[in-house]
């Protein structure tokens, strides 16, 4: 069921219950090209629809989203990507004492689940990855690093992701990949984007 | 036709009307932090909308061109000099080939928006020419001694766009997350005189006065935000986001401003005071 709430005059925003169904609304609103709709923000619950008023309206959009049947709680195929990843990362050991599991076990967990990209933010080109392995469920970090280098593949609660561009950030580290996140020569330049399968694999 | 960056003030870099469209790469619209007086700037001089122009913050931007150019200046009182002589403002001005065009200090507002006609023809990034200060995207600030294209575009006949001269209380639209506070929060959010804090900038006005308690304390999923909405931080005090927000924010957002409320409030200074209303329907 789809809760619309009030998001100023340019904006509605849809929630929903839960992420498979807010990836499954942004696939259809995706699919749908609503006139007037010139931007899409998939997030954990909800999607925000940006619109242009001089096209539409928020009650206008209301409607038509209302009317569309997102496809059950299959995520659209976004296509696969896999990551060669070192685990030499500095929160390893942590990690894996918080887990109460070895080091090489949090690697093989990390490496064998299979990862959908939820939704971006954080910065560009920064995809928030859930995957099927709920035991890996790590508290970020208590004091946030203020300087984390490109490519380093982090775990916070249930999401991993990997460091577009060096930034600040209190993601757990776990390690490094050179395949790059963000690549303005790219026609999209983020590798991540929404419904896109992931696997990481361990390289040396 | 180029235009040379003699001197650039606190601030200024390039904008125009964003690049919506980005979201699910984790890219924000950003363009111009108001919208009007940009909109304004481009049509004075005939340009088509979206074109890009400078944002200069406070004043002190220099520049000259090498062929007699046609500009306009919007947005505060500043006041642009064209060899040290002060055009009239809100007109499109012709200055020739080598003059020192400048803009002055403003007394009222924050930001300027210099049109040149032709438009500033950097090379876009993901289809706008505007900097996002917060993501990293878009042109390099200009920096003194840099050169920049002027661009050839068809002259377009805009009719004369209004400035507003709206005074009072910012305008609001409760939501999305009104309900996650209580309802002497939202009467004091409605009531209550708020000052912007020195620590604001295009992602955000930063605002000291009362707090808001939350009536739902539990963690917010992210979601996203828009310009104009009004996120409230655990501390209490509200930040309303302008052109260059965060694509989603994880505080609950109590409300939007209307877009002519975010463009006035585009223009306010820290230490400026601030109240907001109900919009009407």
């Amino acid at each position: 069921m789809t809760r619309f709430l009030t998001c100023g005059r340019e904006a509605v925003l849809a929630e929903v219950d839960d992420l498979d169904a807010a990836l499954a609304l942004y696939a259809a609103l995706r699919a749908a090209r609503l006139p007037g709709v010139v931007d899409l923000v998939p997030a954990a619950r909800t999607v925000l629809i940006r619109l242009d008023p001089a096209v539409t309206s928020p009650a206008a959009v209301r409607e038509a989203t209302a009317a569309l049947e997102p496809e059950g709680p299959g995520r659209a195929d976004a296509g696969t990507v896999e990551i060669p990843v070192v685990y030499d990362g500095p929160d390893l050991a942590e990690v894996a004492g918080h887990l109460g599991i070895t080091q090489d076990e949090v690697v093989a967990r990390h490496t064998g689940a299979r990862w959908t990209v939820a939704f971006a933010g954080f910065a560009p080109g920064f995809g928030y990855l859930t995957g099927d392995d709920a035991t890996l469920d790590v508290p970020r970090r208590s004091s946030p690093r203020t300087r984390i280098p490109a490519g380093s593949v982090g775990l916070a609660g249930r999401f991993s992701g990997v460091y577009p561009n060096d930034s600040p950030g209190g993601w757990q580290l776990i390690g490094s990949t050179t395949e790059r996140m963000w690549d303005l020569a790219r026609p999209e330049p983020a590798l991540l984007v929404p419904g896109v399968r992931v696997t990481f694999k361990a390289v040396r | 036709m180029r235009m040379t960056i003699v001197r650039t003030g606190p601030m200024t870099v390039l904008k125009d009307a964003g690049r919506p469209g980005h979201a699910h790469q984790g890219v924000a619209p950003s363009g111009a932090v108001d919208r009007g007086a940009y909109a304004r700037a481009n049509a004075l001089v005939g340009n088509p909308p979206g074109t890009a122009v400078l944002e200069c913050t406070l004043g002190g931007l220099r520049v000259s061109f090498d062929e007699p150019a046609v500009l306009a200046l919007t947005g505060t009182d500043a006041v642009l000099t064209v060899d040290g002589t002060p055009a009239a403002p809100e007109q499109p001005t012709t200055v020739p080939a080598g003059a020192v065009v400048a803009v002055t200090m403003p007394r009222r507002g924050l930001r300027s928006y210099l049109a040149v006609r032709g438009g500033i023809d950097v090379a876009p990034v993901l289809g706008s020419r505007s900097t996002d200060q917060l993501a990293g995207v878009g042109p390099a600030r200009p920096a003194p001694g840099d050169v920049l294209p002027i661009g050839e575009l068809p002259v377009v006949e805009t009719r004369a766009l209004p400035i507003s001269d709206r005074q009072g209380p910012l305008e609001v639209d409760l939501g999305p997350r009104d309900d996650w506070f209580t309802a002497e929060a939202i009467e004091t959010f409605l009531s209550a005189e708020y000052t912007v804090s020195h620590a604001s900038n295009s992602v955000g006005l930063r605002l000291d006065g009362p707090p808001l308690a939350r009536s739902r304390t539990e963690e917010l999923p992210s979601e996203g935000v828009v310009r104009g909405a009004v996120q409230v931080p655990p501390d209490g005090r509200p930040i309303i986001f302008q052109a260059d927000h965060p694509v989603t924010g994880g505080y609950p957002v109590v409300a939007v401003l209307t877009p002519e409320a975010a463009d006035r409030a585009a223009q306010l200074r820290p230490g400026a005071p601030i109240r907001f209303t109900r919009a009407p329907g």
